[in-house]
């Protein structure tokens, strides 16, 4: 029960015991005290330990969509790895350093291509590929994006900037199992000379999720 | 333990990619994982993608056994919504567990 009064204050790092007055300030809402709640239950009753939790949470806070755009920018550069990413996708993240934790979902690589692009939803919750790309922006959760991107995947992309050619078939996948997708956005035209660091600068959080595409710079796009 | 409808008997695969399959129409009360606007859709079977311990079992502390084949699915989004604004080539994958899936004949 400690971690009811300890480190655990839903402000990240931010500790409320280091400012004097504030030991005792407590504005959790709902959701945070049924989290604390939840977690006091689960250590009190033996199923994991502070430890555990904390280190999961450490996990997740560890990654973010830049770990995501360092692989797809790999893919981009070498068709192998690429290839490798397809086909075996935890092989293909452990040779840059990222080895997933046994109790993460299986997670699988969907190529979007001049013929495809791919959108990825959870209508059952907020599934995402967390141990790659951290947590999941809030519109991801909303009840908005849930059931619109299924009903009409085109029109949300519409709204995040992306008019997809009718000619290409937009996939909806809904992540409601045992899987977890990361898109494999495709490379822009006119990054041809761009080293792997600087595409990998391109990579954004939407164009792993499937809602915008990933633009080539200013100075590529004007020639 | 709750019992449900179409509670798996073991966890040999049936299906095969390219294999027409319908999705149950089931509320088995509970925590289950097959949504609501995919049941009694029909579609194609994309790929096998491994077997896994039943969330439905696991879900109140069970074992999980007999594990599931899950499968990701292919459906047509203008068949599963009849008012889908997009071209008739556009596709929903859901990844749904073997015991909510039944063989099927090709839709025309």
């Amino acid at each position: 029960m400690t971690r009811l009064n300890t480190s655990s204050n839903g402000h990240g790092d931010h500790d409320h015991e280091d400012h004097p007055g504030m030991a005792h300030d407590e504005e959790l809402g709902y959701y945070a005290l049924r989290a604390r709640a939840m977690e006091a239950l689960l250590v009190e009753k033996g199923v994991c330990s502070p430890t555990e939790i904390q280190n999961m949470v450490d996990r997740v806070e560890a990654r973010s969509p830049a770990d995501g755009a360092r692989v797809v920018a790999h893919a981009w550069a070498d068709p192998e790895y690429k290839a490798l990413l397809l086909s075996d996708p935890e092989a293909a993240l452990a040779q840059l350093g990222y080895s997933l934790p046994e109790t993460t979902p299986k997670l699988d690589v969907v190529e979007n291509t001049e013929n495809v692009h791919n959108l990825v939803v959870c209508t059952l919750c907020s599934c995402y590929p967390r141990a790659l790309l951290g947590r999941p922006p809030d519109w991801y959760k909303s009840f908005s994006y849930r059931s619109r991107a299924v009903i009409d995947p085109r029109g949300v992309m519409r709204e995040f900037g992306l008019d997809v050619p009718a000619e290409v078939e937009v996939r909806v996948l809904d992540s409601t199992a045992d899987l977890r997708y990361l898109v494999l956005p495709r490379r822009p035209e006119g990054t041809e000379g761009m080293s792997e660091d600087q595409l990998a600068e391109l990579v954004t959080r939407d164009s792993m999720i499937g809602v915008t595409e990933v633009r080539a710079p200013e100075s590529a796009r004007a020639g | 333990m709750t019992q449900y409808s179409g509670q798996p008997d073991d966890s040999t695969v049936k299906y095969q990619p390219g294999d027409t399959v319908a999705v149950r129409v089931d509320n088995p009360g509970g925590h289950f994982r097959t949504p609501r606007y995919i049941q009694g859709q029909t579609g194609r079977v994309h790929k096998l993608c491994g077997i896994f311990p039943n969330p439905e079992s696991l879900a109140y502390g069970g074992d999980g056994q007999p594990a599931q084949p899950l499968y990701r699915v292919e459906f047509s989004q203008s068949q599963v919504w009849s008012e889908y604004a997009g071209p008739s080539s556009d596709k929903i994958y859901v990844d749904i567990y073997q015991h909510w899936l039944e063989p099927a004949t090709a839709v025309a």
